[in-house]
């Protein structure tokens, strides 16, 4: 009797090497901006002999548990520039990356339901009009000719009113992007090492100069902060401190469904937003809840009240089920914006800050970030998002726009 | 939901309460002597620890008085709560982490 073999296992898109002695940069944080990051300083800066060190599994944070929201209808110059940059890169990546990760672009709207909403909603079309990105204002009738399941009528407490319209904004599958990134980094050259957690950081004065992990000590040159969450851990052992707080943010889908809703849809007021995946899932979200918090997981209120949200939005969602809830670590700061620059301590780099919103950001923040470390100094993209701006009082006020309850 | 022992109403479900952030921030005793530095300080920087935190609540929809908690921030258990102007029990919260005190910044003139 002959044995039944398994057919050939399918390639690993990524090595799991043992962390070398020495690297020239160490990126700490293995989600999308790390891995972004260490594709960026390997593309364009011709830094391959780099690390990226991931306390737990490739992409378990925060990457593993977004709403998958792309968009770049911020309301500043600044925070436009670098989030249609990302957009852009964005429409260019799966071919770059040579792996199709369903990025879909298939509009997002953010709904207007009181005459504030009305003209702060105006005025941003016309901001991002001005700054080159794709924006329209919407009546209720164009709002439900986008998304016919829509509730525009006048028999909810707060009707819709009109909303915004990004046509190029969308959704992408969020752990077939950090494979992406991963798998390219590996193949540029980098070491990807997980299950290996930052303890310590050594310094010659004020410089860095190397990593204590839990696989040993590690050398470097440069390292680059991408910890989310988990930024002011990292910055507490570096000897620093950032203006963050860390909250849990949760999310959920339904059980699989027809495709019903078509495009993205964002609400601040009645406060949910949410977009159908490709499988059929019902993918939302809404506010943090209110305490800072690690545990990755939050409150159940908060969950029943974006049910009642999206029940009152679109009534034929009272037919669905939530299949699971889960919640992951936001940083946020008092703007709203990211930081992403230098820090007090030389050759030690930041990006963090980008609380409810990092996905959208995921290329440009690994392309800005790149040029900081590479170069020692922010690229104008990232400029204005630095952590002295709450010293000078330069902040970038983008609570409107974040769409999302801090 | 978690559940608050309110020192004045006592248990209540955690939609009753507001959250404050970290306890123990004095407001500057003279502002106008601050650095910007010290200012963004005050305004922008706040521990964000992963542990045991000392933070402030009120009762909103109760008595609507403020208090402190130290709870876990990774466990949300809730190991203290005590009134305005107290002190945390001894012993609770690490040196360090119940204070705003700077532990390092940007030298003058750092480029950004």
């Amino acid at each position: 009797m002959t044995t039944e073999h398994l057919p050939e296992h399918p390639e690993f898109l990524w090595r799991n090497p043992d962390p070398k002695k020495s690297y020239d940069a160490v990126i700490v944080g293995g989600g999308g901006h790390g891995l972004a990051t260490a594709y960026f300083l390997a593309k364009n800066h011709g830094m391959t002999n780099i690390a990226i060190l991931e306390k737990g599994w490739l992409a378990g944070g925060n990457m593993a548990r977004n709403t998958t929201i792309i968009r770049s209808n911020y309301l500043w110059d600044e925070s436009a520039a670098i989030y249609e940059h990302s957009l852009k890169l964005w429409e260019i990546l799966p071919e770059e990356l040579e792996y199709d990760f369903l990025f879909s672009q298939r509009g997002v709207m953010n709904l207007a339901h009181t005459l504030g909403d009305v003209r702060e909603s105006v005025r941003r079309v016309g901001a991002n009009q001005l700054n080159g990105v794709d924006a329209e204002w919407l009546d209720p009738k164009q709002v439900k000719e986008l998304c016919p399941i829509l509730n525009i009528s006048d028999n909810i407490r707060y009707p819709v009113m009109g909303a915004t319209y990004q046509p190029r904004a969308g959704i992408a599958k969020h752990d077939h992007v950090a494979w992406a990134f991963a798998r390219k980094c590996d193949e540029l050259g980098v070491d990807i090492i997980q299950n290996c957690e930052v303890t310590g950081f050594i310094k010659d004065g004020n410089k860095v100069t190397g990593v204590r992990t839990s696989r040993g000590t590690i050398n470097t040159e440069k390292v680059g902060l991408c910890a989310a969450g988990h930024s002011s851990v990292l910055a507490e052992m570096a000897g620093f401190r950032l203006p963050i707080q860390s909250h849990p943010l949760q999310a959920l889908v339904s059980e699989l469904h027809e495709p019903v809703h078509p495009t993205v849809v964002m609400s601040n007021h009645v406060h949910v937003y949410v977009s159908q995946a490709h499988k059929g899932e019902l993918v939302m979200g809404a506010g943090v809840d209110s305490y800072n918090g690690y545990g990755q997981r939050g409150s159940f209120h908060v969950i029943e009240e974006q049910m009642a949200a999206a029940v009152e939005l679109f009534p034929i969602f009272a037919r669905a089920h939530v299949l699971r809830t889960w919640g992951g670590i936001v940083d946020t700061t008092m703007d709203a914006s990211p930081i992403v620059g230098t820090t007090p301590v030389e050759n030690m780099f930041v990006n963090c800050g980008w609380g409810t919103g990092g996905f959208k950001g995921t290329p440009a923040a690994g392309l800005t970030f790149a040029h900081t470390i590479a170069t020692g100094a922010p690229h104008t993209l990232n400029k204005p998002f630095s952590l002295e701006r709450f010293e000078t009082g330069a902040l970038i006020d983008e609570h409107g726009a974040a769409a999302v309850a801090h | 939901m978690l559940l608050f022992s309110c020192p004045n109403c006592g248990p209540r479900n955690e939609t009753e309460f507001h959250y404050g952030g970290q306890a123990h921030v004095a407001y500057p005793a003279h502002p106008e002597e601050l650095s910007d530095r010290q200012w963004a300080e005050y305004l922008f920087y706040r521990q964000n620890t992963k542990g045991l935190f000392a933070e402030r609540w009120v009762h909103s929809t109760g008595c609507r008085k403020w208090f402190n908690m130290v709870r876990d921030t990774v466990s949300y258990d809730i190991k203290a709560v005590y009134r305005m102007g107290e002190q945390p029990p001894a012993g609770l919260i690490p040196a360090g982490t119940g204070s705003t005190s700077p532990t390092q910044h940007a030298p003058e003139g750092a480029k950004p």
